[in-house]
């Protein structure tokens, strides 16, 4: 182990975080003026995300030349690690918001809904919809959205889960080839499993044009269409995002960035697929399962 | 393993970079501390502001200086604002310059996001501030942003919304660098239970960041897509239910109570021995209390929510849990006071301060255990009686840690002593005018009157006049806290000493580093190994 203040490598200029800073700042106050009918509120939204866009072409370019430029020690590629595990810590506290509303609405309200409870909610919702039935899908008792088919478990959402399951084994397979310095292993590994993910979404994609044309189940479904949405629509944005961080190590990967000692972004991009497969075991189970 | 630090970095020695470009793109942990610093105490000022206008129209009873729905604007933002704005970055800033030094470390191990998490803030800051400026004012739900009401206000709530995202990026990032940090730079020979504790409670509260943080911007999601998106989370009507909002909520807001002070109880855990003369009583037991307040603050959320008609047996479950805290509490608090006993007590501007804290946050904790019971809490709930609880916690304990600690490090980060005697008469003025603001409250809550309201019955007047007076004097004397930090950023005053406090060498790493601490490098010929094992 090196001494910590021996050759860890420090910048002495960040040019980036302001842009980023600007851009978050451009793009979320677009989002919020188009949601209060400001017009030209979409323009900023597009403009803040395409800063971003360069923030993070720039940002990520320059840690990249670093690396390459064999700035990086041992101690620096372990604080990248550390990192990228707790930021990935948060995004599954994220999605357990999500999950752990699911589940306290499944649990408790719809039964209150229906007139249980011991604290005087039962009677209440009693009075206010006698002829509500607690089961589960429901929009609630005042049939928010109208009529609206439940999504099965059985068909795209299976297959999806096949396809998520074995993207994970590719990938594996991909880290297998890196580490025995088996470059077409590697290559063929993350074509394999980026293909997989972008497979995944389309599939999702169908899946949603299918709800909301055919089957009355939107966002605005009740409580089911909201959890529904809300969750596999996160998911859905979070494999998209590890799909193209597969593809930029992919990009990486064939102008010959990797070796079998120094390739923690293939490492991070690896995690953050495990981390989206898992999540979507979750949503297979509690979402369109049980 | 004991090394001479080399200080041989990659790139040649030079000072900071000249203009307002070295603050934006600047790397260096000194300069982000101060920045985090300057922001707190702006935002300091501008919250106070706004408590300032809240006490001055509760002077009388009636309606004389401002309308009902910009009161509780005020309301609303001055909370955000403290909370967010101020204490937060204030320990942000803390962790900035003290968390290298105490461990050895070259600077923060991220230094480009470190920048970041900074450059974040005013931006949130200045989001948060333009929805004054909006149809329907700025929103007026309380901090808490409970919906439905939240909902029902004009255009500042998308705003207000990502104005929380964007604290909660800044503060994910700064927690998941403060952990690196700690887990990859230490210096040799500094182990982890060798880790002073400012560190320690430091590295707890960075982990309860990265755990509730998230769950809040999920919460706040919700709220908007319920609003824009036709979602129904928290409609009874759709299937959902407002309670919901409330669990997410206070499963945040209950850790950030702890995120607010653990970082006060790392510095006074340093004040108490310097100004003793003597190491700190059970270490070990502290960090281990530590740990278990943070573990603990995670399972007791909805104490908050005693009168929304929960389940008796969560009611109980809650219950008890809460006042299970009170245990690892004591065992810090009785720690401090063993660490004074038979030790040779001076009190310098930081030690007042340090018994400041002690004061007032054991007397917030004494309030909190009366609300911590169920039934108890049916008559406390939403009257003044919780704010003064609250105010005595989280200003007599987030607020007087962030004093200690400045008058304890300033002289460390500007080479120069502070001046002693306004020093003391800003502790004073303070401390005698904190207490003027909040005692009275106690008794008004217990009398009835609900909080969040501009108006209030004939026969609460007196103690009203009373704390409206005791927040002027807290107010303006903190005017005398911004002279005293200019005067020793302008270098004026005696010469600090490299271990400034007398004694204060064997009490950590950075009291063995000159005064002020080199831009680059703090250990520039310092024995690290040494200076650990002389501990």
């Amino acid at each position: 182990m090196s001494t910590a203040s021996g050759n860890y490598y420090l910048p002495h200029v960040a040019r980036w975080p302001i842009v980023g800073s600007i851009g978050l700042f451009t793009m979320l106050g677009g989002f919020s003026l188009k949601l209060i009918g400001v017009g030209a509120g979409a323009f900023f939204m597009a403009l803040g995300a395409l800063i971003i866009i360069g923030m993070m072409f720039g940002w990520f370019g320059e840690v990249i030349r670093e690396g390459l430029q064999g700035l990086y020690n041992d101690q620096v590629e372990r604080s990248f690690r550390w990192g990228m595990i707790w930021f990935i810590a948060s995004e599954v506290m994220f999605f357990a918001c999500f999950f752990g509303s699911l589940l306290y609405i499944r649990m408790y309200v719809i039964p209150w809904l229906g007139g249980e409870g011991t604290t005087g909610v039962g009677e209440f919702t009693n009075m206010l919809w006698p002829d509500f039935a607690p089961e589960w899908p429901t929009n609630g008792p005042a049939r928010i959205g109208g009529e609206f088919e439940p999504m099965g478990a059985w068909g795209i959402p299976a297959l999806n889960t096949l396809i998520l399951l074995s993207s994970g084994v590719t990938v594996t397979w991909a880290h297998w080839g890196l580490l025995k310095n088996n470059r077409p292993q590697f290559v063929k590994g993350l074509i394999a499993t980026i293909a997989l993910g972008f497979t995944f979404v389309l599939f999702q994609a169908y899946e949603y044009y299918h709800a909301y044309t055919e089957m009355g189940l939107t966002l605005g479904a009740g409580i089911y269409g909201s959890t529904f949405f809300m969750l596999t629509g996160f998911h859905g944005m979070h494999v998209t995002i590890g799909a193209i961080f597969l593809t930029v190590v992919l990009l990486r990967a064939l102008r010959g960035h990797f070796d079998a000692e120094h390739h923690f972004a293939f490492e991070a991009a690896a995690w953050y697929w495990h981390f989206v497969d898992v999540v979507w075991l979750g949503l297979f189970i509690f979402v369109y399962w049980l | 393993m004991a090394t001479v630090a080399d200080t041989h970095g990659v790139e040649h020695e030079h000072g900071p970079a000249k203009g307002i470009m070295r603050w934006i793109t600047t790397t260096n942990h000194k300069d982000i501390g101060t920045l985090y610093l300057c922001f707190a105490m702006a935002m300091f000022l501008v919250g106070g502001l706004m408590a300032l206008i809240i006490r001055a129209e509760l002077y009388q009873p009636g309606l004389q200086l401002v309308d009902p729905h910009f009161f509780n604007q005020m309301t609303t933002l001055h909370a955000l604002i403290m909370v967010f704005g101020a204490v937060m970055p204030a320990f942000a800033g803390f962790a900035n310059w003290m968390l290298p030094p105490m461990i050895g470390a070259p600077d923060m191990a991220l230094p480009r996001m470190n920048n970041w998490s900074f450059w974040v803030l005013p931006f949130a800051a200045t989001m948060l501030v333009i929805t004054l400026f909006l149809d329907g004012g700025a929103v007026a739900s309380g901090w808490t942003l409970y919906p439905p009401l939240v909902l029902q206000m004009g255009d500042s709530l998308p705003f207000t919304i990502f104005t929380v995202h964007l604290l909660g990026l800044s503060s994910i990032m700064a927690s998941i660098n403060i952990i690196v940090t700690i887990f990859n730079l230490r210096a040799p020979g500094m182990t982890m239970m060798k880790m002073p504790m400012f560190v320690w409670t430091w590295l707890i509260t960075a982990f309860l960041l990265i755990l509730v943080m998230p769950v809040l911007a999920g919460g706040v999601t919700m709220l908007l897509t319920d609003k824009y998106f036709d979602t129904s989370f928290f409609d009874a009507a759709g299937g959902g239910d407002p309670v919901l909002f409330q669990h997410i909520f206070w499963f945040f807001g209950h850790p950030e109570v702890y995120i607010i002070v653990l970082p006060a109880f790392g510095i006074i855990s340093h004040v108490i021995p310097v100004f003793s003369r003597k190491p700190l009583f059970g270490k070990n037991s502290m960090v281990f209390a530590t740990a278990v307040i943070g573990i603990l603050s995670m399972i007791v959320w909805a104490h908050h929510q005693y009168t929304v008609g929960m389940p008796v047996p969560a009611e109980l479950y809650f219950m008890y849990a809460t006042m299970l805290i009170a245990v690892p509490t004591g065992v810090k608090v009785f720690n401090w006071l063993a660490t004074m006993w038979k030790g040779s007590l001076t009190f310098e501007t930081p030690m007042l301060h340090a018994m400041g804290f002690l004061v007032l946050f054991v007397f917030g904790g004494f309030t909190g255990i009366m609300m911590s019971q169920a039934p108890a809490d049916l008559y406390y709930h939403d009257n003044y009686f919780i704010v003064a609880h609250f105010h005595y916690t989280l200003v007599g304990g987030g607020v007087w840690g962030i004093f200690a600690g400045f008058f304890f490090w300033l002289p460390k980060w500007t080479g120069r002593m502070y001046d002693e005697r306004l020093g003391k008469l800003h502790f004073w003025l303070s401390f005698l005018g904190f207490n003027l603001l909040f005692m009275p409250q106690h008794f008004l809550g217990l009398a009835g009157m609900p909080r969040r309201i501009p108006d209030y019955a004939v026969q609460f007047t007196e103690f009203n006049q009373m704390s409206t007076v005791g927040a002027f004097i807290f107010g303006f004397s903190q005017l005398l806290l911004i002279y005293i930090a200019y005067k020793a950023i302008k270098g004026e005053g005696e010469k600090a000493t490299d271990e400034v406090w007398e004694g204060a060498k064997s009490h950590g790493l950075e009291w063995n580093l000159p005064s002020p601490m080199p831009y680059h490098h703090s250990f520039e010929g310092v024995n690290i190994g040494k200076a650990i094992e002389d501990e």
